[in-house]
């Protein structure tokens, strides 16, 4: 991930703008980018598809996937929907959140873990599921999630 | 010779790329001649990761296969599908023979595990295409009428006929229409979706290029959520490959009619599985419900006509343009037609894709098929239809899985995911969990369902707390009774359902006494909220 940079921002934007309903594929664009969607990009796409800048504030605000500051070193995405609760989630997340001293939605103080609430991963046979930078796991007990926290750690 | 070991998210997610690594080292240190495709998922997760290898009597099935075991397999020479293989444990015999598969009427999953999902020629070589070719054919209100008499209804959820909603676009006289295919599967319990798009795309894009024929639609949209990453990469190949292999664009299959496709990223929010809020999202908005009327039918997508249907619906167009209407609609009970793609999920014991004719019940489906749940323990309870379904307890397991059948029994079949509960659950806390979810998801349009869920977190808290329960169960009852009443769309007009069920159904989990009157739920004769 790179550090915002207003002309790599504006060239996504260019590359992006005539796509009909574009303002999505910009916004995960500039976040796979950047890792979340700065607020200089605001008037930058409010100009290139012509909307105003309150309108793209509130597309960025309304969908849970921007992020408004960059994300930890790692993301990791746990399902806290219903097929995932029958499995024992709730006490999975309570069991991490202690462990990374954050909250669903937080970030670690040292910034190495971003935790995020998701509902649903589709994979429901198989929960409690969690993605973690991408990568699928199913079945993750606490034992498990420390065993993928203790990998990354250790990789870093 | 081939060894399958599937690239599905649900295997991945159990270490099928450390399988399919460990397959390949195996292969290059014994020089073999061997190719490792990587095939969807069959359906049947508590196997995964499943391999199957090529016999010369049909594939092999092993699973579920660790990476430590690989060597072990080769040793006991499971290439050749011996049984001998270690006594082996994961040695399943031939994969069409295991009772979870040959059980199933797979028309819309035919494919869906046994082909490399990015192969044409896999796909051509399976009757690919074949549904596409009788289409063209036809005239546009031939293809309607087609459609129409199988009966198919909308896999989405809400079960409106798919053939009227097509009609209605076809006699809609405008310079440009929409197919536009909901892939925002975001009812917890449910991946069919993700697994037909994982493992057979090609199928999707034969199914919307027909609809495109049919209403005189050139261009289309998948609308996917972002949850899944990987449907998303294996979409967009597929669609790349069909451009490239003459299956899109100008001149589809050398018959000189247009279809462009494009698959664009939701981004997480649940209330883009609401046609509407899925148009004015992808046409770059806050996904923000739409009144109806208009019907996208009528004014979609950037104010055109618009088909908007789900990746089931869409992908089992093929299979009836190329079986006939008859045959389609010869599977299933009353009005409901055709198959149903039942997700078994939760706790369960045999999770998986269950394909079958309507009509079978709820209780098969978990322990014929699901043999009960994963934990052990007695079953408790059960949620179909995702999160806006409601709670059904023992006592209710005989309903067939029928859209009618359900609506009489105040749930919901939904998109088809059952998600199974045992003893240890709480039914208070999963009520207010459903209005939790629905004020999260809330696109806050209209304030039953934007203030109305907030409301109803708080009185459950109240009734879980213990304060003034009798009152709070009957504002909790008139607060539904508004949500269902006075919202504009299924969110709020269906969080009453799990919440309601659960008070009806579970009723010490609330402490509520037996004086109680009944919930208000849907009215006799009403239909379920068209949505999804």
């Amino acid at each position: 991930m790179h550090t915002w940079d207003t002309d790599r921002a504006s060239a996504i934007i260019q590359e992006l703008q005539q796509l009909p309903g574009a303002v999505l594929p910009i916004l995960h664009a500039l976040q796979e980018e950047f890792g979340y969607v700065d607020e200089a990009a605001v008037p930058l796409i409010a100009e290139a598809v012509n909307i105003s800048k309150a309108e793209v504030h509130g597309v960025i605000s309304f969908y849970h996937d921007f992020r408004h500051h960059p994300p930890g070193r790692h993301t990791l995405k746990m399902c806290r929907a219903e097929a995932c609760q029958s499995m024992g989630c709730d006490r999975v997340i309570d069991h991490v959140e202690k462990r990374l001293g954050a909250k669903l939605g937080e970030t670690t103080a040292d910034g190495s873990f971003s935790l995020d609430a998701v509902y649903c991963l589709g994979n429901c046979a198989l929960s409690p599921a969690v993605m973690l930078d991408g990568k699928p796991y199913g079945r993750v007990s606490a034992q498990v999630a420390d065993f993928l926290i203790d990998d990354v750690r250790r990789r870093a | 010779m081939k060894v399958f070991v599937p690239c599905d998210m649900a295997a991945l997610s159990v270490g099928a790329d450390a399988v399919a690594r460990a397959i390949t080292e195996q292969v290059a240190a014994r020089r073999l001649d061997v190719t490792v495709v990587r095939n969807g998922s069959r359906g049947m997760f508590w196997l995964e990761p499943l391999v199957e290898v090529e016999t010369a009597k049909g594939r092999v099935a092993y699973g579920p296969v660790t990476a430590e075991a690989v060597p072990g397999l080769f040793e006991a020479g499971f290439l050749e599908g011996k049984t001998h293989a270690l006594d082996h444990t994961l040695h399943l015999g031939p994969t069409e023979e295991i009772p979870y598969l040959k059980k199933q009427e797979r028309l819309t999953f035919a494919r869906c595990g046994i082909v490399d999902p990015l192969s044409l020629s896999d796909y051509v070589s399976r009757d690919g295409y074949k549904g596409l070719q009788r289409a063209l054919t036809m005239t546009p209100e031939a293809l309607v009428e087609e459609v129409t008499n199988s009966g198919l209804r909308g896999r989405g959820g809400a079960g409106f006929p798919t053939g009227i909603k097509w009609k209605t676009v076809l006699k809609t006289v405008a310079d440009q229409k929409y197919i536009v295919c909901n892939a925002d599967e975001g009812d917890s319990g449910t991946y069919a979706d993700r697994m037909i798009m994982e493992g057979d795309p090609f199928v999707l894009i034969e199914g919307m290029t027909i609809a495109g024929f049919a209403v005189g639609a050139t261009s289309g949209f998948i609308y996917l959520r972002s949850e899944y990453p990987h449907a998303f990469k294996t979409m967009k190949r597929a669609i790349a490959i069909a451009y490239e292999k003459g299956y899109l664009g100008e001149n589809v299959a050398g018959s000189g009619k247009k279809f462009d496709l494009d698959v664009r990223l939701g981004a997480g929010a649940y209330i883009c599985g609401e046609e509407t809020s899925l148009l004015e999202s992808l046409e770059g908005k806050r996904g923000q419900i739409r009144p109806k009327p208009p019907l996208p039918a009528i004014e979609g997508l950037f104010g055109k006509p618009t088909v908007v249907n789900n990746v089931i619906s869409l992908a089992t167009v093929p299979i009836i343009l190329d079986k006939g209407a008859e045959y389609y609609k010869n599977f299933g009970m009353g009005k409901s037609r055709g198959t149903l793609t039942i997700q078994l999920a939760g706790n369960i014991k045999y999770g998986g894709l269950v394909e079958k004719a309507f009509g079978i019940t709820l209780r098969e489906a978990i322990y014929d098929f699901g043999g009960g749940t994963f934990s052990g323990r007695p079953f408790r309870a059960v949620q179909v239809g995702g999160p806006l379904g409601a709670y059904f307890p023992e006592s209710l397991l005989d309903t067939p899985l029928d859209y009618e059948a359900f609506a009489a029994k105040k749930g919901l079949v939904g998109h088809g995911g059952i998600v199974v509960f045992d003893d240890t659950v709480d039914l208070a806390r999963q009520a207010r969990f459903a209005m939790e979810f629905c004020a999260i998801e809330s696109c806050g349009k209209c304030t039953p369902c934007r203030i109305g869920s907030t409301r109803g977190v708080e009185v459950i808290d109240r009734i879980i707390a213990n304060q003034d329960r009798t009152k709070n169960l009957q504002v909790l009852d008139d607060l539904c009774e508004l949500m269902l009443d006075g919202s504009l769309c299924a969110l709020g007009g269906l969080t009453p359902y799990p919440v309601l069920s659960a008070v009806q159904h579970f009723p010490e989990d609330f402490d509520k006494p037996a004086a109680m009157p009944p919930s208000p739920m849907t009215q006799p004769g009403q239909e379920t909220p068209s949505w999804r």
